[in-house]
């Protein structure tokens, strides 16, 4: 007799229940990895994305059009992709190869700043944009130009930006393509949320592939309130 | 230190999207009085400040400053104050800072203190009122001890009381010793504020005249036919 697909679906979540309640360590060593690489690549993301964002906001320059353009459409990088092409230069034949990166954390990481920096500096170039109109008067009379007023806007829309890194943060969480590609999977060694997933499901260990699901959605929910709450709180005070 | 004063335009024009806005315009402005620039809604009154300025290059003709660092002894205070998101006394530091002056702290506290502000030093900037946040403009300006302040209409966006207290501030200023060139549609506050008064229509200085001349007889029918047109009761 064909196994019921509804009491398939409650097996499946009862197991993702107790597998949650129990703190086994193998699911806990993964999600502690995915946020590790994740977030290593939001930060670098961020710290790249954000100056970028801003001097191409302010600067004018041949091609400025075209860089946004392109920049915007970046945006929307196939992970897989991504993951292809960092594979390559890492790989022992390619021209990072030496680094040995290629099947570790390190490389995962890289394929994640990658994917997002573009999200991350389009979306902060826009923000920056709209503040410079309203800005612009002011800080030239001031005597601000160039680095000195973009660092002055990035600061001063601190809290609009959160959005903008938020979105990176959704992003590098959520993609399974890249870091499949550059890690591997290796069990303990590269093996994140969503390569677990996707693995699990394939092998049908329905109720690890759940909870890890479950554990995934809870931190971006988690993620997300903090930073608005933070967000929040400085709008609030600041104006 | 040698002055940037006078501050001389040369046939000066502007136009953008191939509309003239400012029209040869040639003009002297001298240490002393204070100068009111009047004209109509569109007349250019606030584009021939931002030449003066140097916010905008003209298209044609020449601004010319006298001596020293023109950037830097020259401030602007626009009719709606932008206010960095942070203290109000942060704000005036980081103009000073800007302007490559140190020991910014006191200095900042002193003006904020000129224009009733040292009580609310600390409080973030953009949740002061309307009229709060154009007296931090007017303290961040004065901080820098400037040879020229423009103001461009400092008080259309305020109520009376505001006004009042932008006004004396800014009588206070020139007392100091800064030249004052201020853009305004208030007759009233030309009058009260004004020793000159530049009058600008369709983007050409139709006319200069000491202020009390120019409301009894005015030299030229359309400063008259302003004049009229805003106090149609004389």
């Amino acid at each position: 007799m064909r196994p019921d697909p509804m009491q398939d679906i409650a097996a499946s979540f009862a197991g993702a229940a107790a597998l949650i309640a129990s703190g086994d360590p193998t699911l806990w060593a993964i999600v502690l990895l995915s946020l590790k690489v994740s977030l290593s690549a939001v930060l670098l993301a961020t710290v790249l994305g954000l100056p970028l964002g801003a001097a191409i906001a302010v600067e004018r320059f041949p091609g400025r059009r075209a860089v946004i353009v392109l920049l915007n459409a970046l945006m929307g990088l196939p992970p897989v992709v991504v993951g292809l092409v960092v594979y390559l230069m890492l790989s022992r034949a390619g021209p990072l190869g030496s680094l040995g990166l290629l099947f570790t954390p390190g490389a995962m990481v890289v394929a994640q700043t990658i994917l997002i920096l573009p999200i991350i500096a389009a979306l902060c170039r826009q923000a920056v944009e709209d503040a410079w109109m309203e800005y612009e008067e002011q800080l030239r009379s001031l005597g601000a130009h160039g680095a000195r007023a973009a660092a002055t806007l990035l600061w001063d829309i601190r809290f609009s930006l959160f959005t903008a890194v938020l979105a990176g943060l959704g992003r590098a969480l959520a993609e399974v393509g890249a870091v499949m590609i550059v890690g591997g999977n290796i069990d303990g060694v590269t093996r994140v949320m969503t390569t677990t997933i996707a693995l699990e499901t394939s092998k049908g260990d329905l109720p690890l592939a759940l909870s890890l699901g479950v554990v995934l959605m809870a931190l971006v929910l988690a993620l997300n309130a903090a930073v608005y709450g933070v967000k929040e709180a400085g709008q609030r005070r600041y104006g | 230190m040698r002055s940037i004063l006078p501050l001389q335009l040369r046939d000066v024009s502007f136009a953008a999207r191939e509309k003239t806005i400012i029209d040869r315009v040639s003009l002297e402005l001298a240490a002393g009085p204070r100068t009111v620039v009047l004209g109509a809604n569109g007349a250019g009154k606030s584009v021939l400040m931002r030449l003066m300025h140097g916010l905008l290059s003209p298209t044609s003709g020449s601004v010319h400053w006298s001596g020293g660092e023109p950037a830097r002894r020259q401030a602007m205070v626009f009719q709606r104050p932008v206010m960095l998101r942070r203290s109000a006394l942060a704000n005036v530091v980081y103009a000073l800072r800007l302007a490559g002056s140190s020991g910014s702290q006191e200095v900042a506290m002193e003006a904020l203190a000129k224009v009733g502000l040292a009580q609310l030093a600390h409080r973030p900037a953009r949740v002061l009122s309307g009229g709060e946040q154009q007296r931090l403009a007017l303290a961040r300006a004065w901080a820098l001890k400037p040879e020229v302040l423009f103001l461009d209409e400092p008080t259309a966006s305020l109520d009376p009381s505001a006004r009042q207290a932008i006004e004396a501030a800014i009588g206070t200023i020139h007392a100091e010793g800064t030249k004052i060139v201020m853009v305004t549609h208030n007759l009233g506050q030309a009058r009260r504020l004004g020793d000159e008064v530049l009058f600008v229509h369709q983007g050409r200085l139709v006319e200069r005249s000491p202020v009390d001349r120019f409301f009894k007889q005015p030299g030229s029918v359309e400063a008259e036919a302003f004049i009229k047109g805003e106090l149609p009761w004389i």
